[in-house]
């Protein structure tokens, strides 16, 4: 039997906890969707069959994909900056980062309600300006939950980003100047794909933790773009049936783990062969 | 083969300053159409400070640069467009060894025939046949520095900058890489800069070596003549071991000079030039006798320690006046009775050494 070495020990109880508070309960929530209201898998033939639930699934997908996109996107930008910009430039993004990374989710998204709902801040300038005559509707719909998402998640795809542009070998960028390529072409065919294995890791980070939200789509979307997270919310508390909740919360799991199983079976390969 | 690209560039009085610190300080030298020129120094000598300025990643703050006479001061590092090779081979990590070397043919818009058939000849240059479809890290250290030195040159540049390319290589290796240098600068004919901290290197590739201390150039001729005519003491130091020894009463005449050595009178030949109250010796040109020669320079000393080298054995002895001396002999030259504390002759011929 191969004996445990101290650290290996140290981890034990962070272990136990969570053994005990994620992996005990979905065991408790997968034992519910094959058993309530009777034993069987009709829990999962109504979720797979529902038109509203294969609906919501597929705005899910929809919207955590743009998501995804735009977020690593931007906070490419944004990273880029905060590792190769200036000083100033540098503590202005962190802050940028760091900031709403300790301000509640709720209070971010009431926020961004109170910028962008159609008697907003946006809207009332806007308006006031000679802008817009009328106000434009930019929550209670994906637009919303897109635009709170994307807030949310910057930081989350900034430091994976990060640290891959940290690892990137200052002198391949050189040597690729020194050998005639220009700045876009050493940012397009030497720098980007240097990074990739970031930005793979940054969409992977940000697509999985977007699968799951709850409160920003429940108010930035104002119940008009239900989300898997918020439907699963409703068929427990609202509709009371838990078999369904249940079947629809593996049927998310279920396809999160696929996901990164593959995800980081294609991270493989640029080992050596 | 093809016609050769070689570059003549001039450096006319560069200066570089970071904030007070003066890392460059008036360096002015022509490199030679198809030279091969070391840039040698201690590390914070500015030597790669003036690789970089030659290669447009650093702006000179003061001085000119000129590429075949024309100006080029202000050329961005893409225009010049020299082949660089750096320590840690800088290599594409996403592309495979064929990938890497045909990157400059592309951004030179080389046609794609072209483009294979230099990328299957440059591999082959640098005898990496059957590993073009590997990654860089599927290779070994010697074979990932080959690779950067054949898409450095896949391009044919008119000057290829090498920052201590060898540098962490072990020994074995690294003289190799030293071979395979040397011949692709006899193949190709293309100028070539070479910045090293290792004197061996140095005098080992280059048909002339630059010397840098504090920024400033201390010498630039052949090895040869660095390493026995050095300009001035740090030269003289940083190429190897030497002997220093203090004379007083120096007078010369037309048959040379002489000087006194603690109570010996010492003769230099001509050749060494201008005498001065201080005279230097390689170790390798003194010998160990058991009494003074008359038809050489001899000075008792005492036999303080022996370092066995293999081929080579190193020797430390102390005159009586207390001046450290440092000889390096054929171990196989060496009778097998010598041990600290024997009381030995140290001679050598008027025709050697240097006034510094």
């Amino acid at each position: 039997m191969p004996s445990l070495s101290r650290p290996t020990l140290l981890i034990v109880p962070l272990m136990g906890f969570m053994v005990l508070t994620y992996v005990v309960p979905f065991l408790g929530v997968a034992a519910w969707s094959v058993t309530l209201p009777e034993p069987g898998l009709g829990q999962y033939q109504a979720a797979l069959t529902d038109p509203l639930v294969l609906s919501v699934f597929l705005r899910t997908f929809r919207v955590c994909l743009v998501v995804t996109v735009i977020t690593v996107g931007a906070s490419y930008m944004v990273t880029l900056l905060w590792v190769r910009g200036t000083r100033m430039q540098r503590v202005l993004i962190e802050m940028c980062i760091l900031i709403p990374f300790w301000i509640s989710v709720l209070t971010r998204a009431f926020g961004w309600l109170a910028l962008l709902s159609t008697k907003g801040i946006l809207n009332t300038w806007a308006q006031n300006l000679g802008f817009l005559a009328e106000p434009l509707t930019m929550v209670r719909n994906e637009f919303g939950v897109v635009v709170g998402m994307v807030h949310f998640l910057i930081p989350f795809a900034a430091f994976p980003l990060a640290s891959a542009m940290r690892a990137v070998d200052e002198r391949a960028l050189l040597a690729a100047r020194g050998m005639g390529a220009g700045r876009t072409r050493v940012f397009a065919q030497v720098f980007v794909p240097m990074t990739a294995p970031g930005i793979l890791g940054a969409g992977l980070v940000v697509f999985v933790f977007a699968l799951g939200f709850f409160v920003t789509p429940a108010i930035l979307g104002g119940g008009r773009s239900v989300m898997a997270a918020e439907l699963i919310y409703l068929r427990i508390f609202q509709s009371p049936n838990w078999g369904l909740g249940a079947a629809i919360s593996v049927i998310l799991m279920v396809t999160v783990g696929g996901l990164l199983a593959v995800m980081m079976r294609r991270a493989r390969p640029a080992a050596p062969r | 083969m093809k016609e050769i690209r070689a570059a003549e560039i001039g450096a006319e009085g560069i200066g570089k300053s970071f904030g007070s610190f003066a890392a460059l300080t008036d360096v002015s030298l022509t490199i030679g159409r198809g030279e091969f020129l070391t840039l040698l120094g201690p590390s914070g000598s500015g030597k790669t400070t003036f690789l970089m300025i030659l290669a447009g990643f650093e702006a000179a703050t003061c001085g000119r640069l000129r590429l075949d006479g024309a100006d080029m001061t202000h050329t961005p590092a893409e225009a010049r467009a020299f082949g660089m090779v750096f320590q840690g081979y800088a290599l594409f990590p996403h592309m495979t060894v064929e990938e890497n070397i045909a990157f400059p043919l592309k951004v030179q818009r080389r046609s794609g025939a072209e483009v294979k058939r230099r990328v299957a000849e440059m591999v082959e240059m640098v005898g990496l046949g059957g590993h073009g479809h590997k990654r860089p890290s599927g290779l070994s250290g010697g074979q990932q520095q080959r690779v950067a030195l054949a898409r450095a040159l896949a391009y044919d540049p008119p000057v290829l900058l090498l920052d201590e390319p060898f540098s962490a290589l072990d020994k074995n290796l690294r003289g190799q890489m030293q071979d395979e240098v040397r011949r692709l600068h006899r193949d190709l004919g293309t100028t070539f800069v070479f910045v090293t901290h290792d004197q061996t290197e140095a005098l080992a590739l280059s048909s002339r070596v630059a010397i840098f201390n504090h920024g400033v150039l201390q010498q630039i001729a052949p090895p040869k003549e660095v390493y026995e005519r050095p300009a001035n003491r740090f030269v003289a130091e940083f190429l190897g071991t030497i002997n220093i020894l203090p004379l007083t009463g120096v007078t010369s005449g037309s048959d040379g000079a002489s000087g006194v050595f603690e109570g010996q009178t010492l003769r230099m030949a001509a050749s060494l030039g201008a005498p001065t109250a201080t005279f230097a010796l390689r170790p390798e040109y003194m010998a160990l006798h058991a009494g003074a020669l008359p038809d050489r320079n001899s000075i008792p000393a005492t036999l303080v320690d022996l370092t066995y080298q293999g081929a080579e054995t190193q020797l430390a002895l102390k005159t009586p006046g207390g001046v450290g001396l440092t000889l390096s002999q054929p171990t196989a030259a060496l009778p097998g009775s010598l041990a600290p504390g024997a009381q030995v002759w140290v001679t050598w011929f008027a025709d050697r050494g240097i006034f510094l």
